[in-house]
Order: structure tokens, then sequence, then C-alpha cells
């Protein structure tokens, strides 16, 4: 006869799920302390927020649209402009207004970093549950392929897939996010390694928790700030990922991002003249990426409390 | 389990893992699109002739036997014929291959050199202003890809300054007889500043927060107090008794920066047209030269399936506390 019996209806599920909910609670109150005493996690939300604002309402920010082509008042083309009051960043050599792309290539990043990093770190924070969790020849098995993707070069890898598949900005999420899960598949696994052998899995074992519920109900709970922090890594080198392939000239025909600017501005020549064609572009990608990774060392200040100072 | 036992262990995976590997690749590019026939189709090829084409490069088989044709060539070390230029693909490979080699071997060392000793002092001066200022600025370098990185330099040193120039590996028109002599020269070397700059800057980030937090872990043991106790300078505590104790889990990501810098080489070759493997990769599979960007693909990959294996085998070689599971 099992304990479950004995126990009242639905008490089980009513422990765990109070005790998910502060655990969350607890996990948001730390993070919250820590940002309030971190310059640079602040600067980092300030910035990424500045950043999705921008993406989302940049039709309507943009002064023009990023495509026009613009003439100067005697009629011949606007061709490298340097900035003006009519183009704040002037103009690149086909005419165009180099702000209005700026922002509107905000979208493309935004995107692709942020849904490529989620898929993958579902991928992989799954990955390591089910690999640590059930061991033996599953564990086995899974391993090897995660070794077999950090074995494949990965900007050669992506552009092959995304030759193949057809560079349109969804193929490069995904190919992204192919080979971006490996990272947290590891940390997860040995996360979930050490976590199986403390006495909360045994004591849900002995009421007679399914597999599944121990898992997504106990042990997930407690790897979840290592996932959130791998998810801001994965951000980050989705969105570095996708400017190098767009810049080396892969990238989505149809789309204005911020690695296909520096890839036109590049093969015209701009960097020996044009700076405002160049650098706004690259900027931003460091400033978002950088603003990813200041979050992030925040975030491994819970998931590793030793180097608090 | 013996030390033995784990290096047998440690070689089947390696077979394994290159197994899947070359499976992968013949997969992955036998679903490309188009064939070699695809890029004279507009100069109108008659059906007869691009089935003369495609046979002669085996195209025409059954897939299995194409596999199995692939296996055997590829362990043989038979890399195929380019596509392109009309020549095997070793004779196109061997200099860039070495070209690469020499451009990311000495990026991935000095990023090494630098991250340790960066990493060791950021660690050592713990929650003061330096290691907030040596924080931030890695972390600024990791979030600048490498074109970013590589076309400032240019617009800097090349455009603004005319210090450098602004690509290739040589100046025009000069000819080496013998394999050091290509590279052991002032030319190469003045080509090869801007590049391996752009490469370190961007690589050093990994080494030198690892040996941070590695570096914390270490100062936090007795010995470096009674390091301190007995009065020993500051500085040979720090490089000489604790920097030496943190160095080893650097072994664990060896291989993952190599993988990056591999990678990380189309764009850096690109940006400075250095003719080497990562270049022609970008240009192989532009010009749909499957053989040949199969190859540099396979040369890459081996590059860091080999690093994950010697990095795992120097791990447990260096530290004699290590399980081996």
């Amino acid at each position: 006869m099992s304990v479950k019996k004995h126990l009242p209806a639905n008490v089980e599920s009513k422990l765990t799920s109070s005790r998910v909910f502060s655990q969350i609670k607890d996990g948001v109150s730390t993070a919250y302390e820590l940002y309030r005493s971190d310059r640079l996690g602040q600067f980092g939300i300030v910035v990424l927020a500045a950043f999705v604002f921008i993406a989302i309402f940049a039709p309507i920010i943009a002064p023009y649209s990023p495509g026009a082509r613009h003439r100067r008042d005697d009629g011949s083309l606007a061709r490298l402009d340097a900035p003006s009051t009519d183009h704040l960043l002037g103009t690149t050599h086909h005419g165009q207004d180099v702000l209005s792309q700026l922002l509107v290539s905000a979208r493309v990043s935004v995107f692709v970093g942020f849904l490529a990093a989620f898929i993958a770190v579902f991928i992989g924070t799954n990955v390591g549950l089910i690999s640590a969790y059930y061991g033996g020849w599953v564990d086995d098995i899974l391993m090897r392929i995660v070794d077999i993707a950090y074995g494949l070069p990965f900007l050669p890898f992506v552009i092959v897939l995304v030759f193949i598949f057809g560079a349109n900005i969804v193929n490069i999420m995904l190919v992204i996010a192919a080979i971006l899960w490996r990272d947290s598949a590891r940390v997860v696994r040995s996360e979930v390694l050490s976590q199986k052998q403390r006495p909360y899995v045994e004591s849900a074992r002995a009421i007679g928790a399914s597999d599944f519920r121990i898992l997504y109900r106990h042990v997930f709970p407690n790897v979840l700030p290592l996932t959130v922090l791998y998810m801001a890594f994965a951000v980050a080198y989705a969105i570095m990922y996708e400017a190098s392939i767009a810049f080396l000239g892969f990238g989505d025909p149809n789309v204005y991002s911020w690695g296909r600017m520096m890839y036109q501005a590049y093969t015209h020549g701009a960097i020996r003249d044009a700076w405002w064609w160049v650098l706004p572009a690259g900027v931003c990608i460091m400033l978002l990426v950088s603003s990813v990774f200041f979050i992030g060392r925040t975030l491994e200040e819970i998931t590793n409390p030793e180097i608090r100072h | 389990m013996s030390l033995k036992k784990y290096v047998v262990r440690r070689i089947g995976q390696l077979i394994v893992t290159y197994w899947a590997f070359l499976t992968l690749l013949f997969v992955v590019f036998r679903l490309a699109p188009g064939d070699p026939t695809s890029m004279y189709l507009q100069e109108g090829l008659s059906a007869e002739e691009r089935e003369a084409i495609l046979a002669r490069h085996g195209l025409d088989q059954p897939l299995h036997i194409q596999y199995v044709e692939y296996m055997t060539q590829y362990l043989t070390g038979d890399l195929g014929q380019s596509f392109r230029h009309g020549v095997p693909v070793w004779d196109v490979l061997v200099v860039r291959f070495f070209n690469t080699i020499i451009l990311m071997g000495l990026a991935f060392a000095i990023a090494y050199l630098i991250g340790v000793t960066v990493g060791a002092f950021i660690g050592w001066v713990r929650g003061t202003r330096k290691e907030k200022t040596g924080i931030v600025v890695t972390l600024i370098a990791r979030s600048s890809p490498e074109f970013w990185i590589g076309i400032l330099l240019l617009m800097v040193f090349t455009f603004y300054l005319g210090w450098f120039p602004s690509g290739g590996i040589r100046p025009p028109g000069t000819e080496y007889e013998t394999f050091l002599g290509r590279y052991l020269n002032w030319g190469v070397a003045y080509h090869l500043v801007l590049p391996v700059l752009t490469g370190v800057i961007y690589y050093m980030a990994t080494p030198t927060l690892l040996m941070r937090s590695s570096m914390i872990n270490v100062l936090n043991s007795d010995f470096i107090q009674i390091k301190k106790a007995e009065g020993i300078p500051e500085y040979i505590i720090l490089y000489k008794h604790a920097a030496r104790n943190s160095i080893l889990p650097m072994t664990t990501v060896v291989a993952l920066v190599v993988g990056m810098s591999i990678g990380g080489s189309l764009v850096i070759e690109t940006v400075f047209s250095w003719p080497g493997m990562g270049r022609e990769m970008v240009e192989s599979v532009t010009y749909n030269d499957y053989p040949l960007a199969q190859a540099i693909f396979f040369l890459m990959g081996s590059l860091v399936i080999w690093m994950n294996f010697v990095a795992d085998l120097a791990y447990v070689y260096l530290d004699p506390r290590v399980r081996y599971d």
C-alpha cells in the first residue's frame, strides 16, 4: 500500500504547487535585490528594454521607409551624404536613409535573438533533464549527440545549412538554435545529476509521483535559474551569429538587419570614408549583445552565490 | 576506472563521433540544392553533357553507393576534385590550410596567454574598481562580433593612420621557395598584425572570465592564507601559487575556443582578404563547389574533434584528483 492512500486527496499537488510558487517568488525577489544593487545589470535591462521598444515601434519611429531612395535638391541621388538634419545618420550608397534602416533592423536581431535562444534552451534543458534523470544508455546516446554538436564548427555549419534550406529569417533562426542547444544541455545535465541525489526527489518518488512529475514539477524549478542564465547567453550568441551570417552575405535578402548593413557598407568600400554608414550598425550590435551579457552576469550571482561580493 | 581504460573508452568515443560527423557531412551535402551543373546551366548545357558531368563526379549512383564511396574516399584521405578549380581538393587546400592555421593559431595562443594573465589579475583584485573595469571591458570585447572589430581596426589603423595594409597575406608579387620562408618574413608579419589582433580581442574574453572564476575558487583555499602569512610578496603568490593552481579548468574551454576561432576564420579572413580556408569556404558554398566546401568543413570539424580529445586527455593527465567518468 502506498503512502499516498493515507493522504487526503490532492494534498500532494497543493504542497508542490505552493512550493513551486514560493520558489519562483524567492527567485524573483532575489533577482530584484541583486539588480537593485548592480549598476551593470540595471544598465543592461535599460538598454535591452530600449531595443525591444525600438524593435516593436520601428516603423513608427523611423523617419523614412528603409528602402526609399532619396534625392538631393538638384535631383541627383543622395549617394553617401554625410549626416545632416534631413538624414541624421547620412545616406547609403543607394541614397537610403541609414537611421531608418538601423531602427528597422533592430527587429531582426531582437526576434532572432530571443526566439532562437528560447528554442535552443528549450531543447537543451529537456535533453539535460532526461539525460541526467534516466542515465544509462539514454544518457550515453544523448551525450554522444551533444559531443557531436560540439564537434561542429558553428559558423561553417550554419552557413552550409542556411545555404541548403534557403536564406530566410526563420531558417536562420532554426539553424542557430540547432547548434546553440548544446551548452544548456551539458550544464543542465550536470546540475540535475546533483539534484537527483537530494532527498526531495526520493520523497517524491516514495509518495508515488511519476517520473514526468518529478522531473518537471520538482527538479525543473531547481534548475530554472540556470536555464534562465543560459538563455541570456544564448540570446547574445544568437544575435552575434545572425549578424555574422548576414555579414558574410548569406542573410535573408528581404529583411534589413545590422549584419546586412555592415555587409553592404563593406562591399561598397564605405569603410574608407563613409563612417556614418558603417559605425551605427556595429555599435548597435555591440550595445545589444553586451546588455544581455551584463544581465547574465547579474543572473550568474543567483545561480552561483559564491561569486557574490 | 583506470587511466588506461579511460583512454581506451575516450578513443572509442572519438571513433563514434567521427563516424557520426562524416555521415552528417554526407547527408547535409547531398541535401544541398543544385549540383555542379547548375553553375553552367545558363550557358546552355545539353542533357547528355549534364549526365556526363554528373557521372564523372559519381553523382549518378544511388545514394547508398555514393555513401560507401564517400566513406572509403575520406578514410583513405582522398577529398575529391574541386568543381570550380578542376584540380584535386588537396591542391587547393594545402596552402590555405596553413595560412589559416598560422593566423588563427597565433590569435588563439595570444588570446589564451593574455586571458590567463588578465583573468588571474582581475580575480586577485576582486571587489575593487579595477576588477569591475576589467569585467566590463572583457564583456564588451565578447559582445563585438569579429567583423565589427576587424572593420574598426581597418578604419583606424589602415584608412586613418595608414600604418597597416588593408588585406592579403604578403606584398603582391613576392614568391618564396621554402615552406618556412613563406611565413617567416616581415611582409607576412606586417599583414598578420590586424587580423590576429581582431581574433585576440574577441577570443580573449572566454579564457579571461574562466580564469577569473577559477582564481576566486583557489584564493579561498587555506594555502593562499598561509603564503600570505609567510610574508611572500603578493605578485609571487598571485602568479606562482594562485594562478598555477587555477589554470587547470582552462583546458576544458580549449576546444570551445578552438571551435570559435575556426568558425571565426570565415569572418576574419573575409574582412582582411586573407587567402585561407575560411574565405575559401564562403566562396565555395556560394559557387556550389561541394567537394571543396565539404572538405573544408571536414578539416575544420576534425580540428575541433581532435582538440576536444587532446584537451580531455590533458585534463586527466594534469589533474590526479579527477574521477574517470
